[in-house]
């Protein structure tokens, strides 16, 4: 007889864990006890191996009203008002079945963000896959796509920014990240908190299933292989309808006051639902499986509490408003159940046909989970990676370059996504997708929040520190080109296997300069997410996190930069440190050399603050109509970018071609009125920016004037031609 | 008088069309789709989104929510009755505007402005508009195909009230974003009380947004309740 594996093992649990198990209860755990324990400790859930370096992230300050830990991140923009941020990863359900997983990551943020009382008003779409020349990447690409816009549009939450990257790292294990934005009063923040004893859960929503199972323990936390496609049911399937109506009912159960607490089930589904709020209380509770609204019949315990069916909120309430909060629940056709009661003294007993399956500590489920220290290293090939870096003897063709690199599918036309994502619903998108940062207003006030998102593997896997704070330094220069001031950060941090030491590495260095740049900015993370295990037969992607930062212009300005308001005699001007010369992680050498090698440039704290602030000065006061950050492509990607969406050619002269391409940080392109141009460049030699005043916009035609025999010209056309079909023509649409 | 804007489950433009009503004018109150007696109004907005998730054929269940009597009564009443995208979709489904809507030509979801000629100022959509007049208004849709039969489109000709162009008002199939008969963007009853729209106005009132040119047809509706088009 052959032998079969413990139970544990088969649930992703190590013999050591299912030993500290043993240790919790005096005694070996039954089947139900043993399904609540793999979930809540596995690494989608409990952060184990990376929980010991997030205590780095700086997560106070005056305005942060809930930081860390709880579903969202919460701010106070004044005057009564709350933002709620969350970004989340959906990297390995996608890659399984790439519609249903990015539509659930869509849902899961959703619930993150109403979870806290607030209305979501945004979300934002960071993906990334292999390169487009592969049949299968355009199949994940457009079915998570797809997946995005059907559960989005339909759930009524606009889609408003994002990332679209393509590298063959992600050709693997593709990268699909969301980030939701709510906002709310006040009085109506809720935490997920079962209450005092003798308050009632309330289970609301989806009825539960066996879709999903083992999601977190099975899908997220393992690393793919060729068998990943006998995994597809693990892949949780959503309904934006039942989100729709889950979202009207909460909100106006917040709205009544009606509840003490609320949880979102999401990864480890019940199993979470019930134990961490009873945590956060102090409490324990009583849950009778029962009483669960079902959709098949005959479910065991363990899958009750293992199930990761979508659309599902647990409320506490006081006794006394159960009637009160069905109600509410009917008059939206919500499904809801009472599944339970908080009682004092910690231990969650569950009940299943009658008799009790689990009596555990509560708060053993995410108190004790274990917490690694896995060996971390530096990278035995850094060194070789730093120094391979390319010589350059002369100039290349840089009109040539230039459409090469606009022709990049990471640096082309993303519409051919965001144009499948309502990104209007609201009426609050005032700078929408296309641009580098997002400014959406609060109607009935006169603020604007704005959001930027950043990733840039490339540069990361270079050098995991200065990468993870160029993101931050980045992020906040885009949101100060919309006039906003950054508040808060959220990362997502999608990495490699941790089990490895040189992934270890990238992480803590990762959040190293992700720290040291939020300290030097005075902003705060709030929250983040961690998805480490992407790889496929033991290649790792790019060490990718992704910075979410969140501003606020107030008062919001009437005319905020665009890409598209640059007009006829505008000056074409260049703020920011001067370029470097080193190429290194820069579009031009992967595009035009498919070269990434040497190490990129160090990040400059004191710089980076000027350059923000200028850039929010110039935007609050509408001195640079157009404003566009030098990071992809570089100076020459920027100002092309500018030409296309405002339609207008532009003439500049050039010293140096690599200025053109350089990536260094702290930099962005303007256009400036010929009146302006005074107070902008006292304004830029106040803060100590330094600027270049590099041409003037007219024209058809792009012109790159080296100053020698021959100036380079492309018609506004032409680039926006390969700009707009970098992307369509490998889709194959016209 | 107060439109009535018609909540169903799913529906997820109603606070926008208040909030657009409002200002141009209007004065609005959202309604249950459940409500069954619409008398304190005299007009009535079936507002975009997903009614009852749509995973049917659009506006093939929302036509049997309580309301729709109501909203039958109003529009054989004479009141303006206008739906917008998915309202638009119901009013097809519910026998009140001739066509129907069918998937987008390139079967991806479409959000983005788009250009519409006025073809016609006899509805309560477009009265205060001038005919020829090109307005910029964003598109937001799947099932955003407005298709009728041959016969159903010659007898309906003079109810085509708006239709997709270019900025210059050219009509022609590279205009047409999704493939609809006849370049149909917006169609009316033969009374002009009752009209469906597929791109969004309510989502182009303010220059800060990008365009403000669905304030003319939201007036139009304003400007005609009270008014009835027997």
């Amino acid at each position: 007889m052959p032998e079969t594996a413990p139970l544990h093992r088969a649930l992703g649990m190590t013999d050591e864990e299912f030993e500290d198990v043993c240790d919790i209860l005096g005694r070996p755990p039954s089947n139900a006890e043993l399904a609540m324990y793999s979930v809540m400790w596995s690494e989608h859930c409990s952060y184990k191996s990376s929980r010991a370096h997030l205590g780095r992230f700086p997560t106070e300050a005056p305005w942060v009203v809930v930081g860390p830990g709880e579903n969202a991140g919460v701010v106070d923009l004044g005057d009564g008002w709350l933002a709620a941020l969350r970004i989340e990863s959906h990297n390995h359900p996608s890659f399984v079945e790439p519609y249903q997983g990015a539509a659930t990551g869509v849902g899961g943020i959703l619930r993150d963000v109403f979870t806290m009382g607030a209305r979501p008003i945004a979300l934002w779409d960071q993906i990334r896959f292999g390169s487009l020349d592969e049949p299968r990447n355009r199949y994940l690409f457009s079915g998570v796509v797809a997946g995005i816009a059907g559960y989005g549009n339909a759930v009524g939450v606009p889609t408003v920014g994002g990332e679209v990257v393509f590298e063959e790292c992600y050709s693997g294990n593709p990268l699909v990240n969301v980030m939701c934005l709510g906002i709310l009063r006040r009085d109506q923040l809720v935490l997920g908190t079962a209450g005092r004893p003798g308050s009632v859960a309330v289970l609301l929503g989806a009825s539960t299933g066996r879709d999903g199972i083992g999601g977190a323990s099975v899908l997220a936390s393992a690393s793919f292989d060729e068998e990943s496609g006998a995994k597809r049911p693990s892949v949780q399937v959503g309904d934006p309808f039942e989100e729709k109506k889950l979202i009207e009912a909460c909100l106006e159960l917040y709205q009544h006051g009606l509840v003490v607490g609320v949880q979102d089930l999401g990864a480890a589904g019940l199993s979470c639902a019930t134990s961490e709020p009873a945590a956060r209380a102090g409490m324990g509770m009583d849950v009778d499986l029962d009483r669960v609204h079902v959709r098949e019949a005959a479910m065991t315990a363990p899958e009750l509490l293992m199930s990761e069916s979508q659309e599902r909120m647990m409320a506490f309430v006081d006794p006394a408003k159960v009637d009160a909060v069905l109600a509410v629940a009917a008059k939206w056709e919500v499904d809801a159940s009472v599944v339970g009661e908080v009682k004092a003294g910690g231990t969650l007993t569950v009940r299943h046909d009658g008799k009790v399956v689990a009596e555990i500590p509560a708060a053993s489920l995410s108190e004790n989970a274990p917490v690694y220290h896995r060996p971390s290293g530096e990278p035995f090939w850094l060194e070789d990676l730093w120094t391979n870096t390319l010589e350059y003897l002369q100039s290349p063709d840089v009109g040539a370059a230039l459409l090469q690199m606009l022709d990049d599918p990471s640096i082309g036309d993303p519409s051919w996504a965001y144009e499948q994502y309502d990104h209007m619903l609201f009426l609050n998108t005032v700078v929408g997708p296309g641009h580098d940062g997002s400014l959406l207003r609060i109607k009935g006030t006169s603020k604007g929040l704005a959001v930027s998102t950043d990733g840039n593997g490339r540069h990361c896997y270079l050098d995991p520190r200065r990468g993870g704070a160029r993101l931050v330094f980045e992020a906040a220069l885009n949101v100060a080109m919309t006039g906003a001031r950054p508040l808060a950060v959220v990362d997502n941090l999608n990495f490699g296997n941790p089990e490895k030491s040189e992934v270890m590495w990238q992480l803590i260095e990762t959040i190293e300069g992700i720290s040291e740049a939020c300290e030097s900015l005075d902003i705060p993370v709030i929250g983040g997410n961690v998805s480490l295990y992407n790889e496929t037969d033991g290649q790792d992607i790019y060490p990718t996190p992704v910075v979410g930062l969140l501003g606020m212009a107030d008062p919001i300005p009437e005319s905020p930069p665009r890409l598209d308001r640059a007009t006829a005699g505008m000056e074409v001007w260049m703020l920011g440190p001067r370029h470097s010369r080193n190429l290194a992680g820069s579009a031009f050498e992967k595009v035009v050399k498919g070269h990434v090698g040497g190490r990129p440039d160090a990040p400059d704290a004191t710089m980076a603050r000027a350059v923000m602030e200028l850039a929010t000065t110039l935007a609050a006061d509408d001195l640079a109509p157009a404003m566009h950050d030098i990071s992809d492509g570089g100076f020459a990607v920027a100002l092309a970018e500018i030409c296309i969406a405002s339609g207008i050619g532009a003439t500049v002269a050039f010293t140096s071609w690599i200025g053109l391409f350089a990536e260094n940080p702290h930099r962005f392109v303007a256009a400036v009125r010929p009146e302006d141009a005074d107070r902008v460049a006292a304004l830029a030699d106040d803060a100590g920016v330094s600027v270049s005043r590099l041409g003037t916009f007219g024209g058809e035609a792009l012109v790159l004037d080296n100053q020698g025999p021959e100036a380079t010209s492309i018609s506004v056309a032409d680039l926006a031609d390969t700009w707009r079909n970098a992307i369509r023509r490998r889709m194959h649409v016209s | 008088m107060t439109t009535a804007v018609v909540v169903f489950p799913g529906s997820n433009c109603e606070h926008d069309v208040v909030y657009a009503l409002e200002s141009v004018g209007g004065s609005a109150e959202l309604v249950w789709h459940r409500e069954t007696d619409l008398s304190a109004f005299d007009s009535v907005v079936l507002p975009g989104g997903f009614a009852h998730g749509d995973y049917l054929r659009t506006g093939a269940i929302a036509r049997f929510s309580p309301v729709m009597d109501e909203v039958a009564r109003l529009a054989a009443d004479g009141h303006p009755v206008l739906g917008i995208c998915n309202g638009f979709q119901i009013l097809c489904e519910a026998g009140l505007l001739p066509g129907v809507l069918l998937q987008n030509r390139d079967l991806t979801f479409i959000c983005r402005p788009v250009h519409l000629r006025v073809e016609s100022t006899a509805s309560i959509l477009t009265r205060s508009a001038t005919v020829g007049e090109v307005l910029e208004i964003p598109l937001n849709s799947y099932e955003g195909n407005y298709t009728a039969d041959d016969e159903t489109l010659a007898a309906s000709a003079d109810q085509i009230m708006l239709r997709y162009c270019a900025s210059d008002g050219t009509v022609a199939d590279a205009h047409n974003p999704n493939g609809s008969s006849d370049h149909i963007a917006a169609i009316a009853n033969r009374a002009g009380n009752v009209a469906g729209i597929m791109p969004h106005p309510e989502r182009a009132i303010e220059d800060l947004l990008g365009s403000s040119d669905g304030r003319i047809l939201l007036e139009s509706f304003v400007a005609s309740v009270g008014a009835v088009h027997a």
